[in-house]
């Protein structure tokens, strides 16, 4: 009895308050929220990303110069995989990519638990790990050129003084690009170390101090700890790495220009110098090589980071 | 307990060794070899300088094609600030919007917001659309590039910010009789000052050290921006002769965002890390 008088009041309260203030259900909140809002930033994507990314689509399938525009199917493509400083350009874009962000992750994640442990000095360390990030790419390819110099270059003056001939790290065709990648891990590692830095400092530290009661040991702790719950930063760094290493060229320009020949080029620096050389059909057909590198390589990517943490 | 107190310390400062050799060494190298004269400059050595020319150098980079630096810094200057403020407008609209209305229409703009921050820019068709617009090669066109390659990622971080603001200061706002453009122009944009802050740190530091969308959109001696004052000594025509101009000029074009850095460390830091925690 009383359940039923208690459900009648509350039906009537319920009647009662849509009485009293009928001007403030959700829906009409929403137009609070107006759609033209979008408007400004959509007309400038749609203009400056949204229609060249989709006429690039078109253009890479013509022969264009300065004065006209030829339609030849798919010739450009076809060129682009036969002729073999093309080739090598897409291959080099595979390499770079996986080995900049591979080496950012494990290195990142080294100097993040370094920079979380107790250990002096840790506000300084951060700080110098990180400037790299802010300085200019030129800045730090052409410092890294003359450093690396094979004759009178710093570093391998200091390699001679320790007895060790040290190689010609950009004029040596099988080094140059590894070279290049390595002043990128140097410049970009701050970046991942402070993404790791976040993510380890997130994680409770109950957890660890429950692991250490129970005697685990520091590897232990990492490998069950650390490891799993810094996914998230784990996700991000690989996605952000890659999405820069896949696009690289400026540090590359700088550094080699592609060279020596054209063992160091990867697809932006095709890109580049096709267009330079009045080829622009080849050099979109060049771009929209590298747009289906960048997707087919992160969906995949981020689908696997994201699907089995389930965070998002 | 002593024995860990020692080994922390002992990791310590072999950690501040190798970071003094990895990557204190080669600012150190930037700063003598702009001290150097050519002569000097041209050997490459980690030396200190045998005569200080430092102030000779800054002059001679400063005069050079007619202060070209001295424009290029000006140029940077009116890019970095038009494109940030730019960003920093559009991205907040969308990213409130975007958070605070559920509608159809939110997962195509989620789409494109993703696509724009992986997908690689179409050069040569952005030209022509530029060319098309009588933007190629003037100052507005790069700045509107600029500032749409860099909205995805600020309507990321403005849309997870919006977040924490609760919905029902919006309420309130409404009730007491603002309309759509006040509620967001002088509630909600205030309440948003810690995330524009970042914003702006992080893309202005981008936009200033950009060199490849310059480089395509902006060619030319008259109007270029300090990453392309560098390009001069890229060409395999200067000889190590120059090392100590070129250097000058990188130790100058640096200055900018390492004072950001020491005034704005904990933004950028903040900026740099979002969605590490949450995916």
């Amino acid at each position: 009895m009383s359940v039923l008088t208690n459900q009648a009041a509350g039906a009537a309260e319920v009647t009662a308050e849509k009485r009293v203030k009928p001007p403030r259900p959700p829906r009409k909140m929403k137009s609070f929220y107006p759609s033209w809002f979008y408007i400004p930033a959509a007309a400038l994507f749609i203009v400056f990303f949204a229609v060249p990314t989709f006429a690039s689509f078109y253009f890479s399938l013509t022969r264009w110069t300065l004065f006209d525009v030829t339609f030849i199917g798919f010739d450009n493509f076809v060129q682009f995989f036969q002729e073999q400083q093309l080739l090598q350009g897409f291959i080099n874009t595979f390499v770079y990519g996986i080995v900049t962000s591979a080496a950012k992750v494990v290195l990142g994640l080294a100097l993040a638990i370094l920079l979380t442990s107790q250990i002096i000095a840790r506000g300084y360390l951060r700080s110098v790990v990180f400037f790299p990030v802010l300085v200019s790419t030129i800045g730090v390819g052409l410092t890294f050129k003359v450093l690396l110099d094979p004759f009178d270059g710093v570093v391998n003056g200091a390699l001679a003084a320790f007895g060790i001939d040290g190689p010609g790290w950009l004029t040596d065709p099988n080094m140059a690009l590894l070279t290049v990648a390595g002043v990128d891990i140097w410049k970009g590692v701050g970046i991942a170390t402070l993404i790791f830095i976040a993510g380890i400092v997130a994680i409770p530290q109950d957890y660890f101090e429950a692991a250490r009661m129970d005697g685990a040991g520091a590897w232990k702790i990492f490998t069950s700890i650390t490891l799993p719950l810094s996914r998230p930063a784990m996700g991000t760094v690989v996605i952000l790495s890659l999405i820069g290493g896949l696009r690289s060229f400026d540090l590359i320009w700088a550094m080699t220009k592609g060279g020596p020949g054209f063992t160091s080029d990867v697809i932006a620096s095709v890109i580049y110098k096709q267009y330079q050389a009045g080829f622009f059909g080849l050099s979109t057909a060049g771009n929209v090589v590298l747009f289906i590198v960048v997707t087919a390589i992160m969906i995949p990517v981020s689908r696997l980071l994201n699907g089995k943490g389930d965070e998002s | 307990m002593r024995a860990v107190k020692i080994r922390s310390t002992v990791v310590g400062l072999v950690a501040i060794l190798l970071s003094v050799i990895v990557f204190l060494v080669p600012f150190a190298f930037i700063v003598l070899t702009a001290a150097k004269t050519p002569k000097d400059a041209a050997a490459l050595g980690f030396t200190w300088p045998k005569e200080f020319a430092f102030f000779d150098n800054l002059v001679t980079v400063l005069t050079t094609r007619d202060g070209m630096i001295v424009r290029a810094f000006f140029n940077s200057a009116i890019l970095t600030i038009a494109s940030v403020a730019i960003m920093v407008v559009f991205a907040s609209m969308v990213g409130y919007v975007l958070q605070r209305k559920r509608s159809r229409i939110n997962g195509v703009i989620n789409f494109f917001v993703l696509a724009g921050l992986i997908v690689p820019p179409a050069v040569v068709p952005t030209i022509w659309v530029l060319q098309g617009l009588e933007l190629f090669k003037t100052l507005p066109g790069l700045i509107l590039v600029e500032a749409t390659f860099g909205l995805s990622f600020c309507v990321l971080l403005f849309r997870a910010f919006v977040a924490s603001i609760p919905k029902e200061l919006d309420e309130a706002a409404v009730i007491d009789g603002a309309g759509p453009i006040r509620l967001f122009f002088t509630v909600i944009l205030p309440l948003l000052r810690p995330v524009i802050v970042t914003v702006i740190v992080v893309q202005a530091v981008a936009v200033f050290n950009d060199f490849t969308n310059p480089l395509y959109f902006l060619p030319g001696d008259e109007n270029a921006t300090v990453q392309l004052t560098l390009y001069n000594f890229l060409g395999s025509t200067t000889s190590a002769s120059q090392n100590n101009l070129m250097f000058m000029d990188i130790l100058l074009i640096t200055i900018p965002p390492l004072v950001m850095y020491i005034f704005f460390n904990r933004q950028i830091v903040a900026g740099m890390t979002s969605g590490a925690i949450k995916g």
